[in-house]
């Protein structure tokens, strides 16, 4: 017999909590306070940690101070560095988001507000480790002291380009500094990270992989074939989503996080989750550490959720105000990064404003220098590697057809 | 040894001569593979050099690519070449272009292994020939073989090659030569000069052709099961054919093609994959442009229908002997 159903189906779009115009709202999000959220040892199994998934670890607290169990206890040199690199990366892209303005190259993309995130990763991981990064980790080379010249030949695409003209601006890649080369195609990269991890296992080797992963991109296919690849294999990675809220313009919700964590994702695959508040550097700093000594001591993989909140438009061609309120960032309950560290290492008597104020002009003065250098090569299309270079590294050797076709263009 | 047998032996030498050679794929640890080629490489190299992977086209070819970066030399295994399209953005994104975007840093130096062709009665999804959509990507190597004696020479040149390597290998040849006569009975590899197989190793360049035939009339060019259709073809229409292998269809042995073209002053194409965008039509404006002056007639190609792969219907899709003989004929007589 057919089965009549009580009312009507209904096709349910999840929507966010305010649209242009309305008042921000986070009162659906539940944050557990600093402190509160408990250490389980590395060796913890999966099974018997299945909470940390939707818990939020915390170590900084309203007052900026340092409580609970997963403080890292770190020396206030290591902070002020770490600060330092957050301060750099985010003048840095207001340097490169203002020379897209100015029609100094054709893209640009900022991390604002999540700098935290690759800044305190960037530190922790060894460079002889790799990083599967996606394009907002740019404080991951930052931190880790790459030219910022380098990065500005690149995103002007000159004839200092390392990559060589060949690639979109922000799509870094260095090898020396453990950041893989960035690929548009999302969540391509963290399978990969996960067969990296594997050589390195395979091998018998004391390396360690790290991938990045938007919310929205944990929708894509990569990211489950990837955490299956981690757990069957015991890989030694750490596959970090960070959960900015948005996608482009759809929130996370359209990704599948309406009812659940990013972290929970985690658990069917029998893999250990944490949940992080991603603009608290030293909650970010102690579950990377956490994560790294399960993978350096075979323990496995690790997923992490950094829960933070995208300041910036997605990217230059993006324009925020159309899809969501225009004051949201400054509401975010978890604050900014920056201001954050800031505020912890003065109560620490580590720190003042004055040299905050200090710190903040060095950055603009140490991106001005290096923008003066790079410039100086050539903003886009003011200078470019040879063309002949278009046709060259395709393959190992070119072969005849390439070799034709560079003949043909007369190079 | 027949083409299995041959493949397996490729592997196993260079996974003996390198330790950073490994295998994996669906079934093919424990199992050996569902064709067998990796049988016996865990037994002898060990769990973690030749094992099973999880049903995960995009994950293999990712994992893959993942360890060619780090430094090793991944042989991996696509079951059915019916079922690489998953990992067709992890091919076509990510492994064909690492070299070039990174301006050299990160290199994929990978082997996708995958049984592929019809002729078979596989039906829609154990038969396709889909090398023209790994022949259109920039930095993709495609190599077919049609011998006991290619597939381990190319096997092992393709596991050595510091780019990625598509190695397509025509299930119909596994056990012996097919000629598309089908209600005839196959014979095995072992009567086969081609099937006298070195144990140890040696390599055959990637971008050579092989002649299999030479001939004076007409140039077939022809890879994996069609070189023996073309062949037999050629018999069957009295045709005093020059039937090319050309083993691998990126690079492409161009000079071998013009040469054997000029020579003849005709051209036919022969490949199981569907007509249009076939690699077929790549060589047929190759020659066109290569060799204008030389052609007396106009370059036919014989291919599969612009249909799925059908199952009942095998042998009016599958391009075989007499068809290729109509279009020797035809082109014989100057005209279509």
């Amino acid at each position: 017999m057919k089965k009549p159903n009580t009312q009507p189906l209904s096709l349910r779009v999840p929507e966010p909590s305010g649209r242009p115009g309305d008042a921000p709202d986070f009162s659906h999000l539940q944050f557990d306070p600093a402190g509160s959220v408990d250490r389980p040892a590395v060796s913890t199994t999966p099974f018997e940690m299945r909470d940390h998934a939707f818990k939020l670890v915390r170590v900084l607290d309203d007052d900026g101070k340092a409580v609970g169990p997963w403080n890292p206890m770190l020396d206030a040199e290591t902070l002020r560095r770490g600060l330092k690199a957050m301060i750099l990366t985010r003048a840095f892209d207001d340097r490169m988001h203002r020379a897209h303005r100015q029609g100094k190259t054709s893209f640009y993309m900022k991390c604002t507000g999540e700098e935290a995130i690759a800044v305190a990763q960037g530190m922790i991981l060894n460079r002889e480790d790799m990083g599967f990064p996606t394009y907002r980790q740019q404080g991951l080379l930052i931190a880790r002291g790459y030219p910022l010249v380098e990065m500005m030949n690149q995103i002007y695409s000159n004839a200092s380009d390392p990559i060589k003209g060949r690639q979109l601006p922000i799509m870094y890649s260095s090898k020396e500094y453990g950041f893989f080369t960035i690929s548009g195609n999302l969540g391509t990269q963290v399978p990969q990270a996960v067969g990296w991890a594997m050589a390195s296992a395979y091998k018998g080797d004391d390396k360690i992989a790290i991938s990045w992963i938007g919310d929205g991109a944990t929708a894509e296919g990569d990211f489950h074939n990837a955490l299956t690849f981690a757990a069957v294999y015991r890989a030694p990675v750490i596959l970090n989503v960070v959960n900015n809220q948005w996608a482009i313009s759809s929130f996370m919700g359209i990704a599948g996080g309406l009812e659940t964590t990013f972290a929970s994702k985690a658990i069917g695959y029998g893999l250990p989750a944490l949940r992080v508040d991603g603009n608290d550097f030293l909650a970010v700093w102690a579950a990377t550490q956490w994560a790294e000594e399960r993978a350096r001591t075979n323990q496995g993989a690790t997923v992490i959720e950094l829960f933070t909140y995208r300041g910036a438009p997605h990217s230059t061609s993006d324009d925020p105000s159309r899809y969501r309120p225009g004051d949201e960032h400054e509401k975010w309950p978890l604050g900014d990064p920056i201001a954050r560290l800031k505020q912890h290492l003065i109560a620490l008597g580590e720190w003042s404003d004055e040299q905050q104020t200090a710190a903040e002009a060095e950055a603009v003065e140490q991106v001005r220098a290096a923008g003066k250098e790079s410039e100086a090569i050539g903003t886009l299309g003011q200078s470019r590697p040879s063309v002949k270079t278009m046709f060259e590294e395709v393959f190992a050797t070119e072969d005849w057809r390439l070799v034709e076709q560079r003949r043909e263009v007369g190079v | 040894m027949n083409m299995i047998q041959a493949l397996n032996s490729a592997i196993d030498v260079k996974m003996s001569e390198d330790p950073n050679v490994l295998s994996f794929g669906e079934d093919a640890g424990y199992f050996g593979g569902v064709f067998r080629v990796t049988d016996h490489l865990q037994k002898k190299h060990g769990l973690t050099r030749s094992f099973d992977a999880p049903i995960s086209e995009c994950g293999i070819v990712a994992a893959a690519i993942g360890m060619g970066a780090y430094g090793l030399r991944p042989v991996v295994e696509i079951q059915f070449a019916d079922y690489i399209y998953p990992a067709y953005d992890q091919i076509v994104s990510e492994a064909a272009k690492l070299r070039y975007r990174s301006g050299g840093q990160f290199t994929s130096p990978i082997t996708v292994r995958s049984p592929y062709g019809g002729g078979i009665f596989g039906g829609q999804t154990h038969s396709q020939s889909p090398e023209s959509l790994f022949t259109h990507i920039a930095g993709l190597k495609v190599v077919i073989p049609s011998n006991p004696y290619d597939a381990k020479g190319l096997l092992t040149a393709a596991i050595e090659d510091d780019d990625p390597v598509i190695f397509f290998e025509p299930k119909r040849l596994y056990n012996g030569p097919f000629d598309g006569w089908h209600e005839k009975p196959v014979s095995p590899w072992k009567a086969q000069e081609l099937a006298q197989v070195p144990t140890g190793k040696y390599a055959l360049p990637i971008g050579k052709a092989r002649i299999m035939k030479e001939g004076a009339d007409v140039t077939i060019l022809a890879w994996g099961t069609m070189v023996w259709v073309s062949l037999a073809g050629a018999e069957h229409a009295g045709v005093d054919a020059e039937v090319i292998d050309l083993r691998t269809l990126v690079p492409l042995d161009i000079e071998a093609i013009e040469a054997s073209v000029k020579k003849t002053g005709r051209c036919v194409i022969v490949h199981e994959a569907p007509k249009t965008s076939g690699y077929g039509a790549e060589l047929s404006a190759l020659v066109q442009e290569r060799c204008f002056y030389h052609l007396e007639a106009p370059i036919a190609r014989v291919t599969g229908w612009d249909t799925p792969y059908p199952h009942a219907f095998e042998w009016e899709y599958f391009p075989g002997p007499e068809r290729v003989a109509t279009a020797l004929k035809a082109v014989m007589s100057g005209g279509r």
